[in-house]
């Protein structure tokens, strides 16, 4: 069932592409008879699908464009487009009257998108912009077959950009792998070469298999052009993953970073255990998604920059809800870590219950920008999703961003005063108590953004901080209590080895190992990575 | 003085606690109390507060329509906070202290594992409307829900189908619990059945919560590249779902070239989605929003009418999903099966309810099976529309009957009777 499926495809693809190049000319209505396959089943949509092929023009593409949009319904015997609140004929394209409610729209499902594609594929291949030729030529590539040769090579013929090219020099050599001229094969195996494409390799060792005392391929020279392609593609395909894998790793490693970056702050200068922080990441997230509800009504043309608005945001509303933590609850209780740790726990189980109360329990759904949407494939199967590549970054803004508010602000200074010694930095008339709350207010914030990370990626939901609080701690207490560089290593160092336990021995092991390594790490050096110098530390 | 004082204070207690007990006494005489034990706070209250709202809609449709026996129902609605062992204790205070005959409820199966001793040791009722993995059947408990071959087995069967794209190659992906385990044991089983080697299938668990799927997306790929048409089975629970969704949309797996079908993920769960990168992956339930029927879309306008006047948070975008409808109907059956044995005996319930029908929004008229305590169902296949609902692409012609203890399992050969 499967070939009988590719043919069918193969044929429609080549009808439509000779369509294109010929460029016929439009005919004023389509055949209704064509368009009765819509009434039937999904094989008979697929069928009336390669029908439109044969008739070709561009009645037949809108239809192919309507029905891809789902926009394309049946009433009673008629096959109808509908536009909005107009409803269009799909063979005359006249307007009908019929209500666009009493329209019943025709399903698509994979299999029909599939052949859809193919057809689309096929007739921008020869015409589209180079971004779509190259898709479309990726896209034919994958389904390679003889049929398809005399269209590679016309596109061949026409093509100048060369990654296109190279795309359908290899979709050829794919096809002439099987070629009974052995000088082709020899070409097509050695082409192939230049592929990154697991699903090519596999095709290539085909070529080796040993049947009894007869290889698979009789020209010993095609043999070892394959075996040297072959090795090429494994090195190029593990490089990739490698590549793939450190930036899985940066990825997590970021979002730790940020998750904890805040709490470096806070537990430094103040050494208060807030469990509350996973809030704080609550809040920017929710700030967030206020933020993107506001755009969505008030101004929609500016949606895709909704998370820009929201960095401020972000940082002030959990800016404010730190200080107000800090004056009314935690600065009675400094000195004292057991109860503070306890009314931060308590403040937290607040602050989830409150937000259950005023949005909801369930988790809210944000959108990420397009801008943030889709990836850079690096080879096939490695993709480097946009959200995580911004999110690196976004990392790295902030961090600079607290570096330069630590080390070449008047505040930075004292809060580095505070942190290495809080009497002496009193007696020479640092306002400690101020400190406290600026500092707390610019580790609430920091973890505001955090939230606002965490948003792209992760679930939004009242109890979402739970999930980030024992991570964060994890980072903070690997770094270095009140190293902003011990964090960093802490952060970077715990995500890209969890990613690659994850992909030795999968993600309920790695994060056992992860914990294990923690408290052994601990036991042997319960400073972290880097201790602070100086009579804190000794203290 | 001191004593007479304390006589006063004592006589005052026992007129309030009369007072307080007094309409209680009369209120018992012609009610029916039933129980709903559904998580509404912790990580599952996100699914089951849903289900504890519909429970309360047709409780109060069955008392505007008479009650049962001429008697209204009074619900008697306990939060056991998605706290396995809370469920046991609050089960044993819903049937002994509160003495109702029926209890609706549960949604994980660890939850339902925990209550299951305590109905049967106070010989309660349990009714339990959630898709779950078989290898079970409680005297006291009735199952709602789709058991592996109401759900599983026919979606595998779909994948490997030409409609659903030959697959060749399996996934199988899950939270690392009792439900996902023992339903891909069974897929295993199965494929194997089917001819498909071991090596074509991968299985892969992440715990709880999991929210980082970069890793678990790349090994898919790299192990689709590897040669036959590849689908992933996803068992994964919960709001992890959001995550996984969102890396698979981003990381450009398409439903066309890698199909995803899951069996926890409905119309409830998409709603923290953007669904438009996911059109055309697919889930199997007995029962989608979307479908087209009277029953259905009575059903729907009464759930969004209740959810209007009982202010129910984002009440115009609520949506209904399969464990919604197996609620309803569960306290629709019971209610046939009590009017039946004219008594709310929990032995006399039992013997009634089985062969009892319902006309469900499903669109079928479902029966309660006559040994096995569960529903036969119809299954649907969707696929996930921009919007978030789904497109049925295939179902079965009617109701198919439940095999709990699936014959993928060794040792249940001599089960299949029941």
């Amino acid at each position: 069932m499967e070939p009988a499926m590719n043919r069918l495809l193969l044929r429609l693809v080549l009808f439509c592409a000779a369509l294109a190049c010929l460029a016929g000319p439009a005919r004023a209505a389509l055949d209704p008879a064509l368009l009765a396959g819509f009434h039937g089943d999904f094989s008979s949509r697929v069928a009336a699908i390669e029908a439109l092929g044969v008739a070709g023009g561009d009645d037949a593409r809108r239809v192919l464009a309507a029905l891809e949009e789902g926009n394309l319904g049946v009433v009673g015997e008629r096959v109808l487009i509908v536009d909005g609140d107009t409803v269009r004929d799909a063979a005359t394209g006249e307007a009908a009257e019929v209500a666009a409610a009493d329209v019943d729209l025709i399903t698509v499902n994979n299999r029909v998108r599939r052949a859809l594609s193919a057809a689309h594929a096929a007739l921008s291949l020869l015409a589209g912009e180079r971004g779509e030729r190259l898709a479309a030529a990726q896209n034919l590539s994958e389904n390679a077959s003889e049929t398809l040769l005399p269209l590679f090579e016309r596109a061949l013929a026409a093509e100048k950009d060369e990654a296109v090219r190279g795309v359908l020099t290899r979709a050829m050599a794919k096809v002439n792998l099987g070629a009974a001229n052995p000088a082709k094969r020899l070409q097509a195996a050695e082409a192939l070469g230049e592929s990154s494409d697991p699903a090519v390799k596999n095709m290539l060792a085909v070529l080796l298999q040993k049947n009894g005392d007869t290889w698979a391929e009789p020209d010993i020279a095609v043999r070892t052009a394959a075996e040297a392609s072959i090795a090429a593609i494994d090195r190029r395909v593990a490089t990739a993953q490698h590549i793939g894998t450190v930036f899985s790793g940066l990825s997590l490693g970021s979002i730790l970073l940020l998750a904890a970056l805040g709490l470096a702050i806070t537990y430094g200068v103040m050494g208060i255990i807030n469990m509350a922080h996973g809030e704080l990441l609550m809040v920017g997230a929710y700030a967030t998604f206020m933020v993107q509800t506001l755009f969505r009504s008030y101004l929609p043309g500016w949606l895709d920059w909704y998370v820009v608005a929201a960095i401020p945001v972000a940082f002030f509303a959990a800016a404010l809800v730190g200080v107000a933590m800090e004056r009314l609850v935690l600065r009675h209780l400094y000195g004292r870590p057991l109860e503070s740790l306890l009314a931060t726990w308590g403040l937290s189980l607040v602050l989830i219950q409150a937000m259950r109360i005023i949005v909801g329990p369930q988790n809210v759904e944000l959108a990420n920008p397009s801008w943030m949407s889709g990836g850079i494939e690096l080879a096939a199967g490695v993709v480097l999703p946009w959200n995580r590549i911004v999110i690196i970054g976004f990392a790295v803004f902030v961090l600079v961003l607290i570096w330069l508010t630590m080390q070449k602000t008047r505040l930075g200074m004292f809060v580095r005063a505070v942190t290495q010694n809080r009497p002496m930095a009193g007696c020479v008339g640092v306002p400690t108590a101020r400190v406290d709350t600026l500092a707390f207010a610019i580790g609430a914030g920091i973890a505001g953004l955090g939230g606002l990370a965490l948003s792209q990626i992760a679930n939004v939901g009242p109890a979402m901080g739970q999930g980030y609080i024992v991570d964060s701690f994890m980072v903070v207490v690997l770094g270095g209590v009140g190293q902003l560089a011990g964090a960093v290593w802490a952060a970077l160092g715990l995500g890209i080895v969890s990613k690659f336990l994850e992909g030795w021995a999968g993600a309920v092991i790695a994060k056992i190992l992860v914990l294990v390594f923690i408290i052994v790490f601990i036991q042997k050096r319960p400073q972290g990575i880097f201790a602070l110098k100086g009579r804190f530390a000794d203290s | 003085m001191q004593t007479r004082r304390n006589f006063i204070k004592a006589l005052a207690l026992s007129a309030s606690i009369a007072a307080i007990g007094a309409p209680l006494g009369a209120h018992a005489a012609d009610t029916i109390k039933v129980g709903i034990l559904h998580s509404l706070s912790g990580t599952m209250a996100i699914s089951e507060t849903a289900l504890k709202n519909v429970a309360l809609m047709t409780i109060e449709e069955i008392n505007a329509s008479g009650g049962v026996m001429g008697k209204k129902l009074e619900p008697v609605v306990v939060d056991p906070a998605s706290n396995w062992p809370l469920f046991a204790e609050k089960a044993r205070q819903l049937i002994s202290q509160d003495k109702v005959a029926a209890v609706f409820g549960c949604w994980t199966s660890v939850s339902r594992k925990s209550v299951n001793p305590v109905f049967k040791e106070l010989n309660g009722l349990l009714f339990y409307p959630v898709q779950y993995e078989g290898e079970e059947l409680e005297k006291n408990v009735f199952y709602t829900g789709a058991a592996p071959n109401q759900q599983a087995i026919p979606a595998v069967e779909y994948l490997m189908s030409e409609e659903g794209g030959g697959a060749k190659r399996f996934v199988l992906l899950g939270t690392d619990y009792v439900y996902p385990r023992t339903t891909n044991k069974i897929l295993r089983a199965f494929l194997k059945s089917k001819g498909v080697a071991d090596a074509d299938i991968m299985e892969d668990y992440t715990p709880f919560g999991h929210s980082d799927y970069q890793t678990i997306i790349a090994n898919i790929k790299k192990f689709a590249s590897e040669g036959k048409k590849t689908a992933v089975v996803s068992t994964i629970n919960g709001d992890s779902n959001v995550p996984f969704y969102k890396e698979l949309g981003n990381a450009g797996l398409k439903a066309t070239d890698v199909p995803v079908v899951a069996f926890s993920v409905g119309e409830e769960e998409l709603r923290g989605v953007d669904t438009k990168p996911l059109v055309g992956h697919l889930a199997a339930w007995n029962y989608f929003m979307s479908l087209k029927n009277p029953q259905n879309d009575a059903f729907i306008k009464k759930y969004k009418d209740w959810a209007k006047k009982n202010g129910v948070p984002n009440a115009d975008t609520v949506v209904t999903n399969d464990p919604m409808e197996a609620t309803y109907v569960g306290i629709h059956m019971w209610k046939q099966a009590v009017e039946k044995a004219k008594s709310t005996d929990t032995d006399k319930v039992i013997a009634a309810l089985g062969g009892q029908t319902f006309k469900a929004p499903s669109g079928f008229t479902l029966t309660m099976d006559k040994t096995n305590h569960h529903l036969h169902k119809p299954v649907y296949i969707g696929e996930v529309r921009a919007d978030g609902q789904f497109d049925v692409v295939w179902k079965t012609k009617e109701p198919i009957r439940a095999q709990p203890w699936s014959p993928f399992i060794a040792g249940n050969e001599g089960k299949q009777g029941l």
